[in-house]
């Protein structure tokens, strides 16, 4: 009898060792393995060969484009992806279903699809008589569309949840409609909003496909950093690539740490 | 008021990023009947495009459901030191850029690296070739189906599953009788996910598969190489097939995703 007791827990732990060591090493044969490779590469030939490759004029400028870029289009996120939310959970309208559903509609679209269908209403063939191809503006509008979804669900379930009692009270002791949105709205929505746009960030300053079309990739004036390494990998300069996508992968994990931090403030207050 | 403002911003944002865009392409690719349309999608290229896509988005699934169902049980039904660094591995691609997915391939998987010199040594070339694209496609769509299931597996808990287990039930049969159909709405929302993702991968795959023309050229890349080649008719053409897959994916995944997930979150 006491082997029936004994046996299904020493099972499971073997199980879990078989599982564990299976998923490890498909991690790492797939992601863990090639990404160190890639920041291993970056310091092949040392510190200062290293900062040349990131300081290049080309390099740099397609650093700071996609930062800046990034960011500008994390910000219109922010305020833009609050407003679509709100209007979703609070507001009445024919077409609200819709809206609510083709919100995703950039996370399903290929990235290089995204990009062509931009050029086709903001390209030299603008039906509109708005030509953004091959400018600054242009590479934001792309990188805009990709990040579309992220601030907006994030935000929504939080919405959702909230009581409007608390609201009501405001509003009947007298606070006017932007006193009752600063005060007891958005207090409750800044950590959704802000983990929301730390996720279109990271993904704004890793996007490739759907600023190809659209920029130009003009060296110095609309190359993002994702294409510059592109090219430098064409040029069979892999060390140059690994020390920019290095780069790249340090922004994001600071951002993806921000975020954490700011999604563990968030629970604590809630 | 203030109300149809907010109202107006949030649907003439829509309008203008997203639906207008994604609407003239359709309806310029449609504008002159079905003919030009299914005429470029079968085209030899066309259809060679089409057969890599499906193959290598079939592999990378494949892949990544068994992957997604062992690693969901195992962060959820297992006890063991490093989950969340596992958790945290695992949600990593999500931060990765494609291009910088693919250099990681080739510095690994290329014919010049050590690894990758001993598999060309066996007869297995993974650059430039299938598996490099399906390890890609992997690595982009990897966290997806872990993502979809781990939700719910913790929502159902494993009462039933230890149930079946003391009623003498074996691993296999608690998981397909008891496990399985209790996930299957969200193991159907990550497949969809995954194979969308798959499908539309552009930047990893064009960077490992050296976008050869009726060789390793897949559909996303078929847009870009005919659009560039002015070919405009077909780069529309692929880019509304892709279009339509994405609003199928849409719709499918809106059937799929269980309403309490929302709110469970």
């Amino acid at each position: 009898m006491t082997a029936i007791t004994v046996r299904p827990s020493s099972r499971v732990a073997g199980g879990t060792a078989a599982g564990l060591g299976t998923a490890v090493l498909y991690l790492s044969l797939i992601v863990l393995i090639p990404l160190a490779a890639v920041v291993w590469r970056s310091a092949d030939e040392g510190p200062g060969y290293f900062w040349r490759s990131v300081t290049t004029p080309d390099a740099w400028a397609a650093l700071t484009l996609t930062v800046g870029a990034s960011a500008l289009v994390a910000l219109v996120n922010l305020v833009v992806g609050t407003v679509i939310a709100w209007v979703l959970v609070r507001d009445r309208f024919p077409g609200r279903g819709v809206l609510d559903t083709i919100i995703d509609l950039p996370f399903a679209l290929p990235t290089i699809v995204a990009g062509l269908v931009l050029l086709a209403l903001y390209g030299p063939q603008s039906p509109l008589g708005v030509n953004l191809a091959y400018s600054r503006a242009g590479v934001v509008l792309a990188l805009l569309f990709v990040t579309l979804p992220f601030v907006v669900r994030t935000v929504q379930p939080v919405l959702l949840e909230l009581d409007t009692e608390m609201e009501q009270a405001a509003a009947s002791l007298g606070a006017s409609p932007f006193q009752t949105f600063r005060r007891v709205i958005l207090p409750n929505l800044i950590p959704a909003m802000l983990s929301g746009t730390a996720l279109a960030f990271t993904r704004a300053i890793a996007e490739f496909g759907s600023t190809v079309l659209i920029s130009g990739n003009l060296p110095f004036k609309t190359q993002v950093a994702a294409v510059n390494i592109f090219s430098q990998i064409e040029g069979d300069n892999t060390t140059g690539a690994a020390a920019i996508s290095t780069v790249l992968l340090v922004v994001a994990l600071v951002a993806l740490i921000t975020l954490d931090v700011l999604q563990r403030w968030g629970s604590r207050r809630g | 008021m203030a109300k149809h403002v907010l109202r107006v911003v949030a649907v003439v944002y829509v309008l203008f990023l997203l639906v207008l865009p994604v609407g003239l392409i359709i309806w310029r690719t449609f504008g002159d009947g079905l003919g030009p349309f299914t005429e470029a999608l079968t085209s030899p290229s066309a259809l060679h495009a089409f057969k890599v896509t499906l193959t290598v988005a079939g592999w990378a699934v494949l892949a990544n459901t068994v992957f997604g169902v062992g690693a969901a049980l195992l962060l959820v039904r297992h006890e063991f030191p490093g989950k969340r660094l596992l958790g945290a591995f695992i949600d990593l691609p999500m931060a990765v850029s494609p291009v910088v997915v693919g250099l990681a391939l080739i510095l690994v998987y290329g014919r010049f690296s050590p690894f990758g010199g001993l598999l060309e040594s066996w007869g297995i070339q993974v650059i430039f070739s299938t598996p490099g694209m399906v390890l890609a496609t992997v690595f982009v769509s990897l966290p997806l189906v872990v993502r979809a299931v781990v939700p719910v597996l913790e929502e159902l808990g494993d009462e039933q599953e230890q149930a079946a287990h003391t009623l003498g039930a074996s691993r296999l049969q608690t998981f397909v009788r008891i496990t399985l159909p209790g996930i299957r709405w969200a193991l159907g929302y990550g497949v969809v996910l995954c194979l969308a993702r798959s499908l539309g991968e552009y930047g990893a795959v064009a960077v490992v598969s050296g976008r050869l023309v009726d060789q390793t050229q897949t559909l996303t890349l078929f847009v870009e190489e005919r659009f560039q080649n002015f070919d405009q008719p077909a780069a529309f053409a692929a880019a509304t097939a892709l279009a339509l897959i994405a609003v199928v994916t849409l719709l499918l995944t809106k059937l799929l995703r269980p309403k309490d997930r929302i709110d469970g979150n």
